[in-house]
């Protein structure tokens, strides 16, 4: 009993010092965000803030300067809200249309395509940005927040798809042809029978659509113009902006600012989120 | 089946732009790579001229080489720890969500978030070093960040933390997948712990360990965000990956070609890797 309870400490503290090592960078970012530059400079990394003060956060939300704009995060966080909804939405929706017909209505050659989308959600996109732009130019969308929708939108239907095909390969096809039977088309099967099931895998491709598109940053470099610009953009421009003297605590806090709204998806949701990340890998 | 044409033609619109994009987008971009495009696309043929001078470019050895160091480091990294994490939340931990919890965060992070904070912490004045001088250690450096040989190494540090999360979750799936009664089974023969994960548990992964390889190695080759954060490349070219060498070429040195044959490149090295272990997924599947 003695060796097995070492065990268990043993066990326990190599946990608690990972524990601690994931947890070190989120503690810097949040206790450096609440000092003034000069506790920045006087502590350490580690070290609490002596007198707490959310002025950092005030300054990366409205005044810090990102290049030559000093306007804070704020215009980039709007952007990114902009952006992410009707990204989020549309992508999700098609995805459970294919989805759909990929597992209960496949047809000859469905399969091939579905391998050929597959694809999709591991090649590298830098693959398709300088064509990409040209495309968005011609639909006189580009640098604007509707070139950055279309993309998400296309650039998300591979994984949408794959996420509702699996799942829905799980529905019994006894339900669909039931339904037939009953004379209930292509649609109403959709909207009555498949839709009402469909709240765990909907949940788990929003979370992961919302996730994904806020946090991107290649695209929002490459195809927004200023007014474009969404936050990870906006963040990137802020901590390399460089003036006289490096204000890291504003760095941190527009990070913080920056990371809040997935950090709070995953802190609510996060067992949908890991089922999302783990769709992508392993087949369903 | 009435009416066979409806799925078809519901999936048809999203089906053909999608594969439009991704094929289309690709045939052009591997045009573009054959042309002579400088600061504007040009489509004069070139032949295989931008490949020559893609491999012959210095900045390009350094991506590449750049690449496979911190490709290997970052996956062996978060493979190793990832294995390790899962192994360990096997043991029926009672706080097991929670950990969980804590170590897979990152993962809801931006990469421009989480290298934003790295930079500040291995920042060489006020960062890392400070702190370790401040404990009492009065001669520690710790330079590498703006180090050109010792930079991409900090790259790597800040990824594997970032993504052994994601591989303790493939494996913990992976090994609450296994029947229990293979282990019971070893228990009864008197095998101990350590020799059940060694022989039995961790080569029952075999499948889950290679769709995590696949899936980090290609996240490898596309690394892109977490350079441009911490380092940008930085100092000189010396942390360039070909990600960011080809967004410096197509977007701001004036040399689309270049760029698009960089992205060629990318490109048959992502589908080296994943193009067999789909082919083999989906045919098992049938």
């Amino acid at each position: 009993m003695n060796r097995l309870s070492l065990h268990r400490v043993l066990l326990w503290a190599a946990l608690l010092l990972f524990a601690a090592w994931f947890l070190t960078p989120l503690y810097v970012m949040v206790v450096t965000s609440l000092k003034d530059t000069q506790q920045v400079r006087e502590g350490n990394l580690l070290s609490l803030p002596s007198n707490p003060t959310l002025a950092s956060w005030a300054k990366a939300w409205s005044s810090a300067c990102t290049g030559i704009d000093c306007g804070g995060l704020k215009p980039f966080f709007m952007n990114s809200l902009l952006m992410v909804v009707p990204a989020v939405a549309v992508s999700t929706a098609i995805g459970s249309l294919n989805g759909y017909v990929l597992a209960k209505w496949r047809f000859p050659g469905s399969e091939t395509l579905f391998a050929m989308l597959l694809f999709g959600v591991f090649m590298p996109m830098q693959v398709v940005l300088l064509p990409m732009s040209q495309v968005l130019g011609w639909l006189g969308i580009a640098s604007s927040i509707w070139g950055l929708i279309l993309v998400h939108v296309i650039a998300g239907i591979p994984s949408t798809t794959l996420f509702f095909r699996n799942y829905y390969v799980g529905l019994p096809d006894e339900l669909v042809k039931a339904a037939m039977l009953d004379g209930a088309g292509f649609w109403r099967i959709f909207t009555r029978i498949v839709l009402p099931l469909s709240t765990p895998i909907m949940v788990v491709t929003l979370i992961w659509q919302f996730t994904n598109i806020w946090n991107d940053f290649l695209y929002g470099v490459v195809f927004s113009g200023a007014d474009s610009k969404p936050i990870t953009v906006g963040l990137n421009n802020l901590a390399n902006t460089s003036s006289s003297v490096k204000e890291y605590n504003v760095d941190m806090a527009a990070a913080m600012i920056a990371a809040l709204p997935t950090l709070f998806v995953y802190v609510v949701a996060g067992k949908y989120f890991v089922r999302g990340l783990t769709a992508g890998a392993v087949k369903g | 089946m009435r009416a066979s044409w409806l799925p078809k033609l519901v999936v048809a619109p999203s089906f053909v732009l999608a594969l439009l994009f991704i094929y289309g987008l690709i045939a052009w971009n591997g045009y573009l790579s054959l042309s002579a495009s400088r600061l504007l696309p040009n489509y004069e043929f070139a032949g295989f001229q931008q490949y020559v001078n893609l491999f012959e470019s210095e900045r390009f050895h350094v991506a590449l080489t750049n690449m496979a160091v911190f490709g290997s480091l970052f996956v062996g990294g978060a493979m190793a720890i990832g294995l390790l994490l899962a192994i360990l939340l096997d043991q029926k931990i009672r706080a097991e969500g929670v950990l969980r919890t804590v170590y897979l965060y990152p993962m809801a992070l931006s990469f421009i978030v989480t290298g934003t904070a790295w930079k500040w912490i291995l920042n060489p004045g006020l960062g890392l070093e400070h702190l370790v001088q401040q404990w009492g250690w009065e001669s520690f450096t710790f330079d590498w960040l703006v180090d050109p040989d010792k930079a991409i190494y900090c790259i790597a540090i800040a990824g594997a933390w970032q993504s052994a999360g994601f591989v303790m979750a493939l494996f913990l799936a992976g090994l609450r997948g296994i029947d229990d009664s293979i282990v019971k089974a070893a228990q009864v023969d008197g095998a101990s712990l350590p020799r059940i994960y060694w022989r039995i548990l961790i080569p029952s992964l075999r499948p889950v360990f290679f769709s995590t390889l696949m899936v980090v190695s290609h996240l490898a080759i596309k690394s892109f965000d977490l350079v441009m954060a911490l380092t940008a490349g930085g100092p000189g070219f010396a942390t360039d990956l070909p990600a960011t060498f080809m967004y410096a070429m197509a977007f701001s040195r004036g040399q689309i070609g270049l760029g698009a044959a960089s992205a060629t490149v990318m490109l048959a090295l992502v589908a080296a890797i994943v193009v067999p272990y789909l082919y083999s997924e989906l045919r098992v599947r049938k």
